[in-house]
């Protein structure tokens, strides 16, 4: 049975569609008039409507503008990686994995931990690259382990129970490393030993810095082999088969148990890789570190539509994007102070956005079977 | 009494005959689509009042989707609705339940953790008019609206003989044997004091014994409760036994609409459940 | 998982019928399962260890001088190991072997491999230095562990602890359930006189019976073990003669009906108002504050009830509800408020409160209702943090004063009779409990009416409810909406008390705080989430607040997220479950056990007026 009402014939009907459609025509507006005031300031400063909109108003320079970009793009892919683990979980299980940004926050720990007993043994400076290789695998292998371990500790006795119950059980388990974090390593940011200058520098090319070159080419990367083991391997295909309907797919000779395990284990490996790449672009981890770009990581997965590995990287560098660029390009030219304060609320009101705008998410959402019905 | 409605009297008989009296719940070209797939393909069919009304066909018919169509639980693609005159289009599900439609479903579908009598108590809501106020200050209104939506619960729930009454009542839904439960459902489409019942399988997975006393509860729910009924239904012998008027559903559209004897002895029907070739 | 199946013992046929259980030898193991918990428990002695606590309780002492919080956290590891590892999976068909020396044996290997967990950590503190990653790698731990002697009497010694543990865990398996229960009460009594020591000696100097309290325990904190000894032998004998009884009382009072049952009830509220009416009277400032503290918790938590646990919305924001409320009372009472400043009365801010943080209810509410369920804790959870992130800003700092947040609140007026404070956390009490005295009385009023039947049918099966006539988003937003007046009524107590808000005070924690207090207590159900909070923001305490236990304050979030998943995966339906919500979370059990009882009728045989009517036909 489908689940949908009919269509709408256009007209709202009662006042929470009235409202809802205010909401979206008002998300509308805001955003076109911050952007056109945006363009009315890059013309010129003094023009009536950028003075009308804000009168303090600067406007960006070009470099300001593409350095806001690329740092969105680097988020943003990092998001992305994140976004898998949430995106494949939810299109097995049909449950959202709340502790899942807490893996990643054990993978940035762990890479934190690593390279700084690297850097005292000297071989963080002398052999970067191969550090980051050793720490980036020490990370993935941690996490696949926490990833394996909360699935079959605080998931799977919850296997068909009501869907709230493991959602519900996800945030205890996300409260639970978030603190054991604490109590364990201490309730103080830790930071990454020093990265080389080729890292840390702005490379003439386009003028990134290199940091941010390599994240978004290891996510690149990474999320190319992904592709591959769930497009074209056995494992693959089972998770896909799992992902569309567990009861037919076990009948079928897949064990589901085992794949279910799988998808935690690829998810916790790219949270693993995606807390690495943290660490390299903010050199700082503390236990909270998982639990914004946690939410951040669903509400790409939600905005790519969920179940969706593609959709999962292009909601992740949507949001990193607009984060980046959101307050300075809609907010600022409306006239709101302190904007970079409010980069967390552009986030979150984008997954709000998004979700009444377009529900399934950009590229639609691969559901499990139950769920569709 | 029963075996007195396959006969085709009523008022549903007559009404059929001469077009003059509008029909109770009429549909006009009605279209769904899923996908490429037409599930209802430009459909009229109409109910008069009082009248039992089967929907027949193979799987895949259509038969389910008519039901999710009326009942604004599936989108349509063209056509109209019409109940007493006015479009139910655009209508949310619980507003045309409030018109005056109410169904049961193919897979029961209680609320299972709610007792008998509450799963019955909570589908008179929109016959009801109380709020939060009259519920928290325990106002004179609030009380005797209280008791009438228990006393025409029970009422409901006596129509099916002592199996859903006394002790019952206070059983959550989930207990109850299967045939039980498409009672209450039943049951709890009675509450909503509609003029239409859209019944989707009301017999399947009973035994004949069940069966049979069901089908004389569908004869009695239109002469005692003066429901026009819509039965969707696979086994013959109910059909035969309950209908006024039967309309044969393939692949989305209607292929025959008459009284038993006719629809069954039409080839195209016969061809749509025997498949091609079957009549010659 | 890997239940010990006795060699296929032909079990067809008639079921098994009450066999003479048979014990197990001592050796007859199932060697893997005892492994596993072994190793579990070790690596959980492991972490307690880590963590500090041990070392952090130390301070905090249950019977002076033999027991400190911080060894009894070590302790109960082996012991629930030990007594873990005898338990049998109930079969049909399988026999149920009595305890015996198998379950002794067992649960002392199971303790001794748990407790051997230290002793490993106490040879690796003792040559390893891992201070650089885990904080509390340090001496005073391997002094703890070692009491003060060398590491190989640490090593020897958690060895005989654990397996000292671990066998009275399986020990317990032995008793009789009578006695069991005894022991258990023996338990509860000491370890509670211990918990509760501040609330009871803060009554007892306000009701003159200090005597008492000098006698029961030590100067400086921690039963006496002689009066401990006397306490659990009273318990003892008390719980031996009176425990059946209250529970004959309780199954009596479950029993009436009508106008008996409503009087029964009415008497017990009564007296439980009558009680906490009373007893501020004779508590000093501390266990009213801490009286106070759990009443606002309780208010929060009823609130949320009705959102979750009544119309079903997981709603991660709720916080969002407490902190429009106590910023909208602080800007319409205080003077120092930035922008507008009308110092209205507290109850007349009250009410404006009241339509405000309703009106942000349906803000909130209208977006998210008709999302799917998971979607929308999500959501909420954004426009907690987002309502947050708004308080904080600078844009709305003119308003709200940003980070500085705004101070110099005044207390609560009514009627120009008292001032509310929280200088005087005895009228703040009295308020709060008005106020849940409110929420209680909305709850179950609600509760009983149609609205509270649709809520349940929504919560049962959205699609149904609305084919069955029901608005279901009207009704779900009126649940949020009913929830945040609830919350913002806490709201503006909370900054009438504190006399300040920052934007500080309302992280989403809160928010998962209380959503463990009402599952903890019990979804859908008033009392349960009453006791649920009393419990755990009275012993562990709140986010910000302290509890009985106030040396847990660094563990408490660990504990509220460990207990989150237990009772998530133990028992969902929380500590006192209401009725319906068990039924759905263990819905097949149930409607096996009535089939099994013959609940499930089957309806040819049970034809009403005519019984065996089947045949005639």
């Amino acid at each position: 049975m489908i689940r949908r009402r009919r269509a709408r014939g256009g007209a709202p009907r009662t006042g929470v569609d009235w409202f809802l459609t205010f909401l979206r025509v008002a998300i509308l507006t805001v955003v076109a008039v911050g952007i056109l005031a945006f363009i009315a300031q890059e013309i010129d400063t003094d023009n009536p409507f950028a003075r009308w909109a804000n009168p303090d108003a600067t406007g960006l320079t070009g470099a300001q503008f593409r350095g806001l970009i690329i740092s969105g793009v680097a988020q943003g892919s990092m998001y992305g990686l994140i976004a898998l683990g949430y995106s494949m979980v939810y299109g097995v299980l049909g449950f959202i994995n709340f502790a899942h940004g807490e893996v990643f926050m054990v993978g940035a720990m762990t890479g934190m931990i690593t390279s700084n007993k690297l850097a005292d043994a000297g071989l963080w400076e002398s052999n970067f690259i191969g550090s980051l290789v050793f720490i980036v695998i020490v990370s993935m292998i941690v996490c696949t382990l926490v990833a394996v371990i909360m699935e079959r500790v605080a998931y799977r006795p919850l296997r068909g129970s009501p869907r709230l119950i493991p959602l519900i059980t996800s945030i205890g388990v996300s409260f639970f490393i978030q603190n054991a974090s604490i109590v364990l390593l201490g309730p103080a940011a830790k930071a990454y030993p020093d990265v080389p200058d080729w890292v840390k520098d702005k490379h003439t090319f386009l003028q990134i810095e290199g940091s941010r070159i390599l994240v978004v080419v290891v996510a690149a990367v990474s999320m190319g082999v992904l592709w591959y083991l769930v497009e074209h391997t056995k494992g693959g295909k089972a998770m896909r088969a799992v992902a569309e309907d567990a009861e037919i797919a076990a009948l079928m000779g897949i064990n589901v148990n085992r794949t279910i395990v799988k998808v935690f284990a690829v998810g916790g490996a790219m949270a693993g890789l995606a807390g690495i790449l943290w660490g390299i672009l903010f050199r700082s981890v503390i236990h909270s570190t998982g639990f914004l770009p946690g939410i951040k990581a669903f509400s790409a997965a939600v905005v790519g539509g969920i179940g969706h590995l593609g959709g999962a990287m292009a909601g992740g560098l949507s949001i990193g994007v607009a984060e980046s660029v959101g307050p300075l390009l809609i907010l600022e030219p409306l006239g709101v102070s302190g904007v970079s304060q409010l980069r967390d609320a552009v986030a979150f009101a984008v997954l709000i956005g998004v979700l009444l705008l377009r529900p399934a998410g950009i590229f639609g959402e691969r559901l499990p079977a139950e769920d569709r019905t | 009494m029963t075996a007195a409605n396959g006969t085709g009297r009523g008022p549903g008989a007559d009404a059929a005959n001469g077009t003059s009296r509008r029909p109770l719940l009429e549909t006009r070209d009605l279209s769904v689509d899923f996908g490429g797939l037409h599930a209802l393909d430009r459909l009229d069919f109409e109910v008069h009042e009082g009248e039992i009304v089967s929907v027949i066909g193979p799987n895949g018919a259509g038969k389910t989707t008519l039901f999710n169509a009326i009942t604004a639980t599936v989108e349509t693609s063209a056509g109209d609705i019409l109940f007493e005159g006015s479009s139910l289009l655009g209508l949310d599900p619980n507003r045309v339940t409030a018109r005056g439609i109410a169904r049961t479903f193919q897979n029961v579908r209680l609320f299972a953790n709610m007792t008998v009598l509450e799963n019955v108590m909570v589908s008179q809501h929109c016959r009801t008019r109380q709020h939060a106020f009259g519920a928290l200050f325990y106002t004179p209104s609030f009380r005797r609206e209280e008791a009438e939506i228990r006393e025409r619960a029970e009422n409901v729930l006596s129509f099916f003989g002592s199996r859903l009454v006394g002790y019952r009542f206070d059983q959550p839904a989930f207990t109850l044997s299967y045939a039980n439960r498409r009672r209450l459902e039943i049951a709890r489409a009675m509450a909503t004091q509609p003029k239409l019942i859209l019944l989707d399988e009301p017999v399947a997975g009973m035994n004949p014994v069940e069966s049979a006393e069901l089908t004389g509860m569908i004869g009695r729910l239109r002469d005692e409760w003066g429901f026009a009924i819509v039965v969707i239904e696979h086994h013959m012998d109910v059909v035969r036994e309950v209908s006024d008027r039967v309309v044969v559903l393939d692949h989305g559209t209607k292929i025959a609409d008459g009284d038993f004897e006719d629809v069954s002895n039409d080839p195209r029907v016969i061809e749509a459940y025997l498949g091609h070739g079957a009549t010659t | 998982m890997t239940a010990t199946v006795p060699p296929a013992t032909p079990t067809s046929g008639v079921p098994a019928e009450p066999a003479p259980a048979p014990t197990r030898g001592a050796l007859d193991q199932d060697w893997r399962r005892l492994v596993r918990m072994g190793a579990v428990g070790a690596v959980a002695q492991i972490f307690i260890a880590l963590s500090n606590m041990p070392v952090r309780l130390d301070e905090r002492v249950i019977v002076k001088p033999v027991l400190s919080l911080g060894y009894l956290t070590l302790l109960i590891v082996p012991f629930a190991a030990g007594h873990r590892v005898g338990h049998q999976i109930k079969r049909e068909g399988v026999p149920v072997h009595a305890a015996g020396a198998h379950e002794v044996a067992g649960g002392a290997a199971c303790g001794a491999l748990a407790g051997g967990g230290l002793s490993l950590l106490a040879v690796l503190l003792a040559n390893f230095d891992l201070r650089e990653p885990l904080v509390n790698w340090s001496p005073m731990l391997a002094e703890l562990l070692a009491f003060g002697n060398e590491t190989w009497f640490a090593v020897v010694v958690w060895l005989v602890i654990g397996t000292a543990c671990g066998a009275a865990g399986g020990a317990l398996r032995l008793l009789g359930p009578r006695t069991r229960r005894a022991v258990v009460t023996m338990a509860l009594a000491v370890g509670g006189a211990a918990v509760l020591e501040p609330l009871v000696v803060d009554l007892a100097e306000g009701m003159r019976l200090e005597a008492l309290t000098d006698r029961l325990y030590a100067r400086r904190g921690g039963v006496n073990w002689t009066s401990g000894l006397g306490l659990a032998a009273a318990s003892g004998i008390l719980a031996a003669l009176g425990r059946g009884r209250l529970q004959q009382a309780r199954a009596h009072i479950a029993e009436l009906e009508g106008a008996s049952r409503t009087r029964t009830n009415g008497l017990l509220i009564l007296a439980t108002a009558a009680v906490l009416v009373i007893l501020p009277l004779f508590a000093g400032k501390l266990t009213n504050e801490l009286l106070a503290n759990v009443g606002l918790f309780v208010l929060l938590a009823l609130g949320l009830n009705i959102v979750v646990g009544l119309a079903g919305i997981l709603d991660l924001g709720y916080v969002a509800f407490f902190a429009v409320g106590s910023y909208s009372a602080a800007v319409l009472t205080a003077a120092t408020s930035p922008r507008i400043n009308p110092e209205l009365p507290w109850l007349v801010a009250l009410i404006v409160v009241v339509v405000i943080t309703g009106l942000v209810g349906l803000f909130i509410g209208a977006p998210v209702i008709r999302m799917r369920g998971d979607y929308l804790a999500i959501v909420t959870l954004g426009f907690g943090e987002i309502i947050r992130l708004i308080f904080l800003s600078d844009w709305l700092s003119g308003w709200f004063g940003g980070s500085q947040g705004i101070t110099k609140i005044p207390g609560a007026g009514i009627f120009g009779l008292t001032d509310v404070a929280g200088t005087d956390p005895r009228r703040v009490f009295y308020l709060v409990l008005a106020f849940c005295a409110i929420a209680i009385y909305v709850s179950w009023r609600l509760e009983r009416s149609r609205l509270g039947r649709a809520w349940m049918a929504v919560r049962e099966d959205e699609t149904v409810a609305e084919a069955m006539g029901i608005n279901t988003v009207n009704v779900k937003l009126l649940a949020f909406v009913v929830g945040a007046v609830l919350g913002s009524f806490s709201g503006a107590i909370f900054s009438a008390k504190v006399g300040s808000v920052f934007p500080n005070s309302f992280l989403i924690l809160v928010s998962i705080v209380i959503l463990v207090v009402v599952i903890f207590g019990g979804m859908g159900n008033i009392v349960g989430v009453i006791a649920g909070s009393a419990v755990l923001i009275g012993v562990l305490g709140g986010p910000k607040q302290p509890g009985l236990l106030a040396e847990f304050s660094e563990f408490k979030l660990l504990i509220y997220g460990a207990l989150l998943i237990w009772m998530m995966l133990a028992r969902p339906e929380g500590l006192i479950p209401s009725v319906r919500r068990s039924r759905e979370l263990h819905q097949q059990e149930m409607a096996q056990d009535a089939w099994l009882k013959g609940q499930v009728e089957d309806d040819n045989h049970n034809d009403g007026g005519s019984p065996k009517a089947a045949p005639a036909t």
